[in-house]
């Protein structure tokens, strides 16, 4: 909402010389937010002043085009021209090439003076054209920056003006007035207006306030007004979409005569623009009492008017000419004709008032927010309008609104006033809030008075009665948002002071420090950069593709993913059943700015639609749904696990003299996976392994407890290459919340043997095809409860080794708990130990 | 001197000192010590220890003649010679120590490398510093004796607004503003909040509950230098009998202290949040904002709605509560003045990097 400045003076106490930071530096302690500052003299100053053309004298210039070559007045005759500076004649005549033709001499117009700057950074500033030199300019609505019309300058006496020449025109149109624009929050609908703004001003201030409302006085009912009818048979959620619906008439208007320069200079510091003299009144009243207004052509009207829902098929062409479908769930203005209009959106083009409008029928309703919300949503029409009844009108301002217009339209449009009014449905019942004694010093912790917290209530327009118990308060019908005794001490709160309220800090019961899942991801998130990995935050939104790729082993499994009904870009509208997408996209982004290095991890949340995906079950809010109804609601959760994963590519470390570092390979992308097993505390079981999206000889599959938790090793050539990668670039990804629910509670620690150890090595024969792993897990076997470790320390094929055969060469080191190992039990453990591995994988002793 | 005149020495050779001959055993001592003195380094010192102590040496020549000797002189001669080595043993090893420092210390001058051209063999790793930024936060608050909570980011409808006391029709659960997801009729939404979770921890504990729930959330922004549409949020909420307003001034005042400094300033103006009765918006006092001091909007708070305590089966007439939630890019951006937020999302291995594990 913008406030200009000259309208909230109209009814507070705020200071001729207070600027809009001053006003909004006062508002915002009453909860209205500083948004922006609109003040035209930021762009424009003078001297801008009436001038009065003398003559004009029409040049054919060599371009083809005709150019008037003008005399000016700009002080009056007689008068002595006070202004000094070059280009400012002193006889009071400027010399002026205009070329718009939409005026004649003696006309009156606003002449920029050499000096004057327009929006735009346009300094005015005598120039040579057209073979005269040109000291100033006639300027257009358009060149002031109020208004779109280009098609000629501005003649004043089309506005009705004749003001003396040498008038200030800043001043004459008021754009020496600025605005104050400040964010209304949903609940304060009645602020969307000067009337609810002053008030606040008042409360913020402790200064009086005059509420534009009591100024109107409304005459009497003398006649009929035009008949309504409120016929609303589908109420949503049992309340009526309309409860109040007044007409006035107004008759013989004359809806061509200009706007005045005050309303329009307001309206469009108000961020509107002016249109016409009768929607400018409306849209006027409006913003002054923040009750919407429509005005039909009386004489276009067929009938009674009934407001009801729209029917099965029902159509409407609105205003802004378009033919729309209408929902059963519109609420419709109709008359014998049909529907003109939708309730508090949009009016119908058939009964729209035109410059041949005479009668004037004004509505001032008041709409249900919710049915106007639906209406506004479905139909895309946001406006002023929609935007006061969904957050809700004051339902006791109708007949002042109506009789405001019917004043302007009166005053200023020609018309006559008539007594035939309609005031439809009712003013609902204020609702009465018990508000306890002590209640609202309980709540915010300072201790107010019966005093203060009356005069705050009072102050908001509440009336207050006060007993043992506390007090009873009516909310003013401006506030529908106030419906519970923690409404009221808001506005306790608020209008004493959110400054008044102490620090004290609350002491929480003895707490257990992080949960062991989350000292765990801390502990994985750290581990891995301490590793020399770089974390990023990679958004969850992937395509169809991405998710067939990584998120199943096998290619043409197809992978169920969620999606999103309304996503931003619709390729990537799913949601991400691997990291491995990101980090890709990622790491392709950081080598497209020259970062050819790369060790990135993400920990993150992938989705799994699972077998229930959400629940039809809504309960209603404030109850406590049944533990059934908590269950379906939990169940409908899709499973959401914490993943773990990381892409390598390039070398570990940068070059540098003497040192070439190491270019990160497959091995690397299982480590990283080791090593979060090895932060978690367990281990993990490494195999070949085969998914799509990584090299068929060159991926690990890593598994816990024998199941599969991820996948480790170097990327498929081909994805590489369609993923515009480096050739080799590794990774893996786990399911570390599998990992972590693994996790030993405690670990039970390793009784250390003290006796000496004994080392023995062995050299395996085996075929080719034939896993380390699988060898060393043999050994392991057996070799019995000597066996303290066992490590693989060399790979060798070639001369003296059979082709299609390896040498795999391990080191075993025994150690017994009690003694001394004698080098006939070390042996005798080696031999059982090859023994295993000789049976389950013929190897063959070297 | 011996008065005594030295017997002649049998096989005695003209360069071979006799053992008794006093002067010319001194001659030889004399020698051997300005050769040692004389050596420069430990090649010449053992040349002159051969020299002067091998098998040829006069001295050892002149020591081996005293088993010729009379008994009467073997005495002396023993006494006289064995002084004699005695003085250029000391004096050889005295030089040894001399010159094998200084060899020593050659070797460590001959040693030295230009430290300035030293390569980093391993690339030091980083956190994101949004990830580490709540890893902070977190850590305040544990402090204080709150848990930490979290909950899903694909949500129910319910926990998202209704349990927050949205009304069905509320703007927020516009389609501008949630992710939805498919089919409709499933009541799924990416959260748009961390509050949700207020609802989640609230029927998971027992009162009084104290907890701070960060994590990622979810509106439809398009992507610009302030807007992301994924984002990082954190919650608190305490619920406990007799909690005030002033106890959210409180908390709030002591977490922006540990923030940002024992100097920290918040302001409390009034707002509106469904959730929340009465609301607040909470600034920060921001004294090295770009284009002077300036009060920064952090976030929102308030008393938790009647409704919302309702909604997870606690008595609002028993118990009260306050909430408030931040973001944490907009934290980053004004503490460590990150001026666009495409910086935070890309994964910009330079953004991370420069922070390492600190903010």
């Amino acid at each position: 909402m913008r406030i200009p400045l000259s309208w909230l003076r109209e009814y507070t106490q705020l200071p001729a010389d207070a600027s809009a930071e001053d006003l909004m530096a006062d508002l915002v302690k009453v909860g209205l937010e500083e948004e922006d500052v609109h003040r035209p003299s930021d762009e424009l100053s003078g001297p801008i002043v009436v001038g009065q053309v003398l003559s004009l004298v029409k040049e054919e210039a060599s371009n083809g085009k005709t150019i008037n070559w003008c005399q000016v007045r700009v002080v009056p005759e007689g008068a002595e021209q006070t202004l000094t500076g070059k280009g400012i004649d002193p006889s009071g005549v400027q010399g002026i090439v205009c070329g718009a033709h939409n005026f004649v001499e003696g006309d009156k117009v606003v002449v920029t003076l050499p000096g004057a700057v327009l929006p735009g950074d346009f300094k005015i500033s005598p120039r040579k054209t057209y073979g005269h030199t040109s000291a100033g300019m006639i300027a257009s609505s358009r060149e002031l920056g109020i208004g779109d019309d280009h098609d000629g300058i501005i003649v004043l006496s089309r506005l009705g003006l004749d003001p003396e020449l040498g008038t200030d025109v800043l001043e004459l149109f008021g754009l020496d007035d600025q605005a104050a624009e400040i964010n209304v929050t949903p609940d304060r609908g009645y602020c969307f207006s000067i009337r609810g703004v002053a008030r606040e001003y008042g409360l913020a201030t402790g200064t009086a306030f005059t509420d534009p409302a009591s100024k109107v006085q409304v005459t009497d009912a003398a006649e009929a007004g035009h008949p309504v009818v409120l016929a609303d048979d589908a109420p949503i959620y049992g309340v009526a979409g309309c409860t109040r619906f007044v007409t006035r008439e107004v008759t013989g208007i004359d809806p061509t005569r200009p706007t005045p320069r005050w309303m329009a200079s307001r309206l469009q510091l108000a961020g509107m623009r002016s249109i016409s003299l009768p929607v400018d009144i409306s849209n006027y009243v409006m913003l002054e009492l923040g009750s919407p207004l429509h005005f039909y052509d009386a004489d276009k009207l067929s009938g009674a008017i009934t407001v009801r829902r729209a029917a099965a098929g029902e159509k409407l062409t609105t205003l802004d000419e378009k033919e729309r479908e209408l929902s059963v769930e519109d609420l419709l203005i109709t008359d014998e004709s049909g529907a003109i209009g939708i309730a508090g959106v949009m009016g119908g083009a058939s009964t729209e008032v035109s410059d041949a409008t005479s009668r004037v029928l004004i509505e001032a309703a008041h709409f249900d927010a919710v049915s106007i919300a639906r209406s506004r949503r479905r139909h895309k029409l946001p406006s002023e309008a929609s935007k006061r009844f969904e957050r809700g009108v004051d339902p006791r301002i109708m007949q002042i609104a109506a009789q405001r217009a019917v004043d302007l339209l009166v005053e200023l449009a020609g018309g006559t006033e008539t007594a035939k009014i309609t005031d439809a449905g009712a003013v609902p019942q204020a609702a009465q809030i018990v508000l306890p004694a002590g209640f609202a010093s309980a709540l915010i912790g300072v201790d107010y008075t019966d005093a203060q917290i009356i005069s705050a209530l009072e102050g908001i327009g509440a009336e207050v009665s006060q007993d043992a118990a506390g007090f009873t308060v009516t909310a003013p019908s401006w506030r529908p948002d106030l419906a519970i005794k923690e409404d009221l001490v808001e506005e306790v709160a608020r209008v004493i002071g959110y400054d008044q309220i102490p620090a004290t800090l609350p002491v929480a019961p003895p707490g257990r420090g992080l949960s062991r899942s989350q000292s765990q991801r801390r502990r994985v998130l750290q581990g891995l950069a301490d590793f020399g990995m770089t974390e990023v935050l990679c958004y969850p939104f992937v395509s169809e593709a991405q998710n067939n790729t990584f998120g199943a082993a096998q290619a043409g499994d197809q992978v169920k993913a969620i999606t999103l009904a309304n996503p931003i870009s619709k390729e990537f509208r799913f949601l991400r059943t691997s990291l491995l997408p990101g980090l890709l996209d990622t790491a392709r982004r950081n080598n497209g700015r020259g970062f050819r290095d790369l060790a990135l991890y993400e920990g993150g949340l992938v989705f799994f639609p699972g077998v229930q995906l959400g629940s039809s079950v809504l309960p209603p809010l404030g109850a406590k749904p049944s533990d059934e109804v908590l269950a379906e609601l939990f169940a409908g959760v899709p499973n959401q696990p914490w993943q773990i994963a990381g892409v390598f590519t390039g070398h570990e470390a940068p070059a540098a003299a003497g040192f070439a570092p190491r270019v990160w390979d497959w091995a690397d992308a299982l480590d990283a996976a080791r090593t979060v097993a090895d932060i978690l505390g367990t281990e993990l079981e490494i195999v070949q392994g085969s998914h799509q999206a990584f090299h068929p000889g060159r991926a690990a599959a890593l598994k816990l407890n024998g199941e599969i938790v991820g996948y480790a090793g170097e990327l498929h050539p081909a994805l590489l290459k369609d993923a515009d990668l480096p050739a080799r670039t590794v990774a893996f990804e786990l399911n570390a919340t599998a990992v972590m629910d693994a996790a030993p509670a405690v670990v039970v620690a390793e009784h250390l043997s003290t006796q000496p150890l004994a080392t023995q090595d062995v050299a395996l024969v085996v075929d080719r095809e034939v896993v380390a792993g699988d060898v060393l897990a043999a050994l392991r076997e057996g070799a019995g409860e000597l066996l303290e470790d066992v490590a693989l320390f060399d790979v060798y094929e070639g001369k003296g080794i059979e082709d299609g055969k390896k040498s795999l060469a391990f080191g075993l080191r025994f150690r017994a708990t009690d003694r001394t190992l004698t080098a006939d039990e070390a042996s005798e453990a080696r031999a059982a130990a090859v023994a295993v591995a000789a049976e389950k994988f013929g190897a063959v002793q070297r | 001197m011996s008065d005594q005149t030295p017997s002649t020495a049998p096989d005695a050779e003209p360069n071979i000192p006799h053992p008794t001959d006093e002067a010319a055993i001194s001659q030889a001592v004399e020698a051997a010590l300005a050769a040692i003195e004389a050596a420069g380094d430990l090649t010449e010192l053992k040349e002159a220890r051969l020299a002067h102590t091998g098998e040829k040496s006069p001295l050892s020549l002149a020591n081996r003649q005293i088993g010729k000797l009379d008994k009467s002189e073997k005495a002396v001669a023993g006494k006289l010679v064995g002084g004699a080595r005695g003085r250029v043993n000391k004096a050889l090893a005295a030089r040894t120590v001399v010159l094998e420092e200084a060899e020593a210390a050659r070797i460590l001058v001959e040693e030295t490398v230009d430290v300035t051209a030293a390569p980093r063999r391993r690339r030091a790793g980083a956190r994101h510093p949004l990830s580490v930024l709540q890893d902070r936060v977190s850590d305040i608050f544990v402090g204080m004796g709150w848990e930490i909570a979290e909950g899903p980011e694909v949500e129910s409808e319910w926990f998202n607004f209704d349990a927050l006391n949205f009304k069905p029709d509320h703007p927020a659960r516009e389609m501008q503003d949630t992710f939805f997801i498919e089919p409709a009729d499933a009541h799924l939404v990416l959260r748009t909040h961390t509050s949700p979770v207020q609802v989640r921890s609230m029927l998971e504990r027992e009162v009084p509950v104290y907890v701070l729930c960060p994590g990622r959330t979810f509106r439809t922004d398009e992507l610009d230098a302030t807007h992301t549409p994924v984002f990082h949020q954190f919650e608190g909420l305490a619920v406990d009998k007799g909690l005030t307003m002033a106890d959210l001034r409180g908390t709030l005042e002591h977490f922006a202290r540990q923030m940002f400094g024992a100097e920290a300033q918040i302001r409390l103006r009034p707002a509106y949040f469904p959730f929340t009765e009465p609301s607040a918006e909470l600034d920060i006092w921001h004294p090295g904002a770009k284009g002077g001091p300036r009060w920064i909007e952090w976030g929102g708070c308030g008393m938790i709605n009647p409704n919302v305590l309702r909604a997870a089966g606690i008595d609002p007439e028993e118990y009260s509560g306050f909430a408030f939630g931040m973001g944490i890019e907009r934290t980053l951006m004004f503490r460590n003045d990150v001026p666009d937020m495409h910086d935070m999302i890309e994964g910009d291995v330079r953004f991370s990097q420069h922070f390492g594990m600190e903010i």
